[in-house]
């Protein structure tokens, strides 16, 4: 010890007086207690599905079009057409979801000014500036107060992601594997949905059985060290695995005990059985489910893959809507559909785009249902061209806090955390974080 | 040592071996010396009445140094020839060769990519050309066993462009350009300590120490340049983490002052902190626990232990592969992972080898190596694009930020903080149904030529093939028990050579023995 106090550094004493020692570690790490500081908001929302437009969709052929900006703006999609609601349009692509307006709202003014996939994706995710810590994404802050910690008792993770997880960056940011989501990988569109790990063609149970005796009658090692706590941990794994191999998770997994009709009005296509998949989840009890899709970095034929994408986006996500509401669990279900920004209004004619759209995130849309959103409004405007925004600016903190709030987790509270530190879930005010406050115009 | 004496320790050390020894896990013969190290960890352990685990077998060591040096497993003809070797000084002999392998540099260069963030992208944004070039400068530096002073003060004083300088990459790989943020990466890096423990006026004197240090872009696209601020001309006054205040003249790099007081040899964090990391990383746990958390509330578990190497390492003048080779010669790395007592302190103490389940780039190279399989890379974001040659290793890559949904849930780091424990090796339930049942595992068991060829073995010669799985996966060949218990399930009934093949692989994959270091 000598020798170690000869650093010169600083003393224990002088560490405690600063009140940093034990601060590291896991012993802080206490979600309930951290809880009990404060009341939570009243919860409303009981789950999320997050439609993750990958790589930025277009606001001006979803859901802000404008259709007096002319060509340079439009390119070959000039046309809005009504909806469900008195006042609003969406992009003439979407036709099944205009007639859909009731149930969802419209936030026309987000904005963050980034450019860049991972910094956006990272801001509309976390609600944060990329700074010195890497911060959870929603659906791995969800599973922290809504998971394992808090009574979920589901066998698959309480955070899945349909089908591909980014990994451009890290979910679960600083709260560790734990709060990493379950990505299914397999296409819920073939017969069977084989979500890797969970499903597997060609093994027969009689198989699987057999195997796995085989394997613990040649697990010498694990013998020879029963007591090992990293063994046990693991046979622990395998025990839930099994359960989820054997029993009744592929149950849920099975899309083929759904009817015809239904799978039908969700469209046959992976995004469609994504959305239907994400119905099941929430309905046994998920809390937040990702659905990843892809394809919407349309700097070239942007408009040749808007006719052929946004028909099977349309059919899934009505259908969804639809039905979470016949089954009465819209109320308690958020749907979030954004990506991490939209795209330039302005057409780029110039090769190489050849009538393309660029990365724009100064201005876009975000949709938000369910939970306690309110339906049939418009939150927010952008000026006549979609390329600014004209009204009531929207932050992903903003969009985020209120989802939070919604499921009754507080925006403003700490966020407990594996590596001890003195963070809220969201940036403060004082943390300098922009806002144009919560979404309360929709909220009840 | 001298070789000569080496029987006659040996004869001794069987003496003193008393407890039961587990196979084919343990063996009742030291095959090395008690070595001065391990003098250090005996006396900790004796004064808290610990007994230390049984010697490891040959099969144990081999696997284990293997894994642990190269983090590659020993192919089947190495296992053989290893096993059959009757030379006493095989196991040195194996570190030896060992530390000379192309793997090693490979290896401690994806630890070393952890430890420096080396990543293309969001949050570090370090850009795919850049990262080439600094995990080349790295890897280069570690294969041609550049003395750990002088990487680390070449990392310190860098300058220049991102593709043209490499090591100025340091400077970039940091979340965060201001002086705070560099400097609590150099205070992680090289001292092992959290900025955020110290007391403020530290704090500020190693900011100032990087106050300097300027970016600027060029006409070439994604090239950055790292210099010092020229527009400060002033002399600057600085204090060092020990206290001592140090006036920088204009013109001089205050970095440099820097490097000078943290690689003077009585400087106490520098040599410590790379003794402790070093042998973190062999036994997976840190004399200071964690590595990168040196506090004076966390002290070391075994000063004695620590000083010693430390003293070591300086003395042969930060030659790492020596550190290395002392350690991995003890008997306190050779021991068995079965511990002997239930005692905590056998954990800080080292009175076993622990279990830990393999990195999640060693696991994967490790399947594909059992089934002759590959895994392909490319990262279409950003741009560049990046595409991997298909042979290349996965403990090879050199961008922490390739996408792969395999390296993500078996606990690679996202790099973003330089933290020793961003590497997770805790098992999930999602790792498990993974290997137990995932069709990319069974796929690569089911297309396995080495496989193939066993199954076909096994029409003739059922316990030839059985022995042959065991070669190939854990490193070593059956006992009679396993024999018997395998040959049931392959001659059952109904089974047929190829399945049965097949399915002792993916058993054997998945037991605890393939999936941990032990």
């Amino acid at each position: 010890m000598s020798a170690y106090a000869g650093a010169g550094m600083f003393t224990r004493r002088e560490a405690l007086k600063r009140g940093i020692l034990g601060a590291a570690g896991l012993a802080l790490f206490d979600p309930l207690r951290a809880l009990a500081q404060k009341p939570a908001p009243v919860a409303r929302a009981k789950a999320v599905i997050q439609i993750w437009m990958w790589g930025g969709p277009s606001q001006l052929d979803t859901f802000d079009p404008k259709p007096d900006a002319g060509y340079d703006y439009c390119g070959q999609l000039a046309k809005a057409i009504p909806t469900n609601v008195a006042g609003i349009q969406v992009g003439e692509l979407l036709p099944l979801l205009a007639q859909q307006a009731d149930k969802y709202s419209i936030i026309r003014s987000m904005t963050h000014a980034s450019n860049a996939h991972e910094t956006a994706s990272y801001m509309v995710q976390t609600g944060r500036e990329p700074g010195r810590l890497v911060f959870p994404c929603v659906g791995a802050v969800v599973s922290l107060f809504k998971g394992y910690d808090h009574g979920y008792q589901g066998l698959i993770p309480p955070y899945v992601v349909l089908t591909e997880a980014q990994g451009r960056f890290d979910e679960a940011g600083f709260l560790g594997q734990r709060y990493k989501p379950f990505a299914t990988g397999g296409d819920p569109n073939k017969q069977p949905f084989v979500v890797e790990g969970v499903i597997q063609e060609g093994i027969s149970d009689q198989r699987q059985q057999a195997r796995r005796e085989l394997l613990h009658s040649l697990d010498s090692l694990g013998k020879a060290m029963p007591t090992d706590l990293h063994f046990q941990k693991l046979d622990q794994c395998e025990a839930h695995a099994y359960d989820m191999i054997l029993g009744d998770a592929r149950k849920l997994f099975d899309l083929s005990t759904e009817t015809a009709e239904t799978r039908e009005a969700y469209g046959r296509n992976t995004f469609g059985q994504s959305c239907l998949m994400a119905r099941r989840l929430v309905e046994a009890g998920m809390p937040y489910v990702t659905i990843n899709y892809k394809g919407w970095d349309t700097h070239k034929q942007h408009f040749e893959t808007m006719r052929r994408k946004l028909p099977e986006m349309d059919k899934g996500f009505a259908a969804l809507l639809t039905d979470l509401a016949g089954r009465g669990l819209l109320d308690s279900t958020i749907i979030w559909w954004s990506g991490e920004f939209g795209r330039t209004p302005r057409v780029q004619w110039e090769a190489p785009w050849n009538g393309g759209r660029g990365h724009w995130g100064k201005c876009f849309s975000a949709v938000v249902a369910g939970g306690g959103f309110k339906g049939g409004q418009v939150v927010g405007a952008s000026n006549a061209t979609g390329e600014e925004v004209a009204q009531r600016p929207v932050y992903p903190v903003d969009l985020i806090g209120s989802i939070y709030e919604l499921l009754g987790v507080d925006p403003d509270g700490p966020l407990p955390n594996p590596r001890g530190m003195d963070v809220t879930v969201l940036p403060t005010a004082a943390e300098g974080a922009k806002s144009g406050g919560r979404l309360k115009e929709i909220m009840p | 040592m001298n070789r000569l004496l080496l029987p006659a320790l040996v004869c001794l050390a069987a003496v003193s071996v008393r407890a039961q020894v587990v196979r084919p896990f343990e063996t009742d013969v030291w095959p090395v010396a008690m070595s001065p190290l391990d003098e250090r960890v005996d006396a900790a352990l004796k004064a808290h009445g610990i007994p230390a685990a049984n010697p490891c077998s040959d099969e144990v060591f081999l696997r284990r140094v293997y894994l642990d040096v190269i983090g590659t497993l020993p192919d089947p003809e190495a296992v053989r020839s290893f096993l059959a070797d009757r030379n006493p000084g095989k196991r040195a002999a194996l570190i030896d060769a060992l530390l000379q392998r192309e793997e090693f540099s490979d290896y401690w260069s994806l630890k070393w990519g952890d430890l420096l963030r080396i990543k293309a992208e969001f949050p570090i944004n370090l850009w795919p050309n850049a990262v080439q070039a600094y995990h080349r400068w790295v890897r280069d530096a570690i294969h041609e066993n550049k003395p750990y002073d002088q990487f680390a003060r070449e990392l310190l004083t860098s300058s220049g462009s991102n593709f043209r300088d490499p090591p100025a990459n340091f400077y970039r790989a940091i979340q965060g350009r201001e002086p705070a943020a560099i400097a609590d990466a150099v205070a992680l890096t090289f001292m092992g300590s959290r900025i955020a423990t110290w007391p403020q006026d530290r704090r500020a004197g190693m900011e100032a120490l990087f106050s300097r240090v300027a970016y600027k872009k060029t006409d070439e696209w994604k090239e950055e340049i790292v210099y010092l601020e020229p527009s400060a001309t002033g002399p600057l006054n600085a204090v060092l983490p020990d206290g001592s205040k140090i006036r920088v003249e204009a013109g001089q790099d205050p970095r440099q002052a820097f490097a000078d007081w943290l690689l003077k040899p009585e400087n106490p964090w520098f040599a410590r902190n790379i003794a402790n990391r070093v042998w973190s990383w062999l036994f997976g746990r840190g004399i200071i626990h964690e590595p990168d958390d040196s506090r004076p509330d966390n002290p070391p578990s075994n000063p004695e232990l620590l000083a010693y190497l430390e003293k070591e390492l300086v003395a042969a003048h930060y030659d790492l592969r020596h550190l290395y080779r002392l350690i991995l010669n003890s008997r306190t790395y050779q021991q068995s992972s079965i511990a002997r007592s239930t005692d905590p302190a056998a954990e800080t103490l080292f009175a076993y080898y622990p279990v830990r389940r393999l990195d999640a780039e060693v696991l994967i190279d490790a399947l594909c190596s059992i089934s002759g399989t590959r895994e392909s890379y490319s990262s279409p974001i950003p741009e560049p694009f990046t595409y991997i040659p298909e042979d290349q290793r996965s403990i090879a890559l050199a961008d922490g930020s390739i996408t792969s949904q395999f390296l993500e849930m078996f606990g690679r780091p996202a790099r973003d903080t330089g933290l020793e424990s961003e590497r997770s090796n805790e098992p999930t339930d999602a790792q498990r149904l993974h290997l137990l049942n995932s069709t990319h595992i069974q796929r690569k068991i089911d297309q396995s030529w080495r496989l193939i060829g066993i199954g076909r073995l096994g029409r003739m010669n059922p316990r030839l093939a059985i022995s042959s799985v065991y070669a190939v996966v854990l490193s070593r060949y059956p006992t009679p028990e396993e024999l018997n218990a395998a040959l049931a399930y392959c001659t059952a009934p109904g089974s047929n050579p190829q399945q049965a093949a097949s399915d002792l692989a993916w058993a054997l994959i998945n037991t605890k023995e393939f999936l941990y270091r032990h």
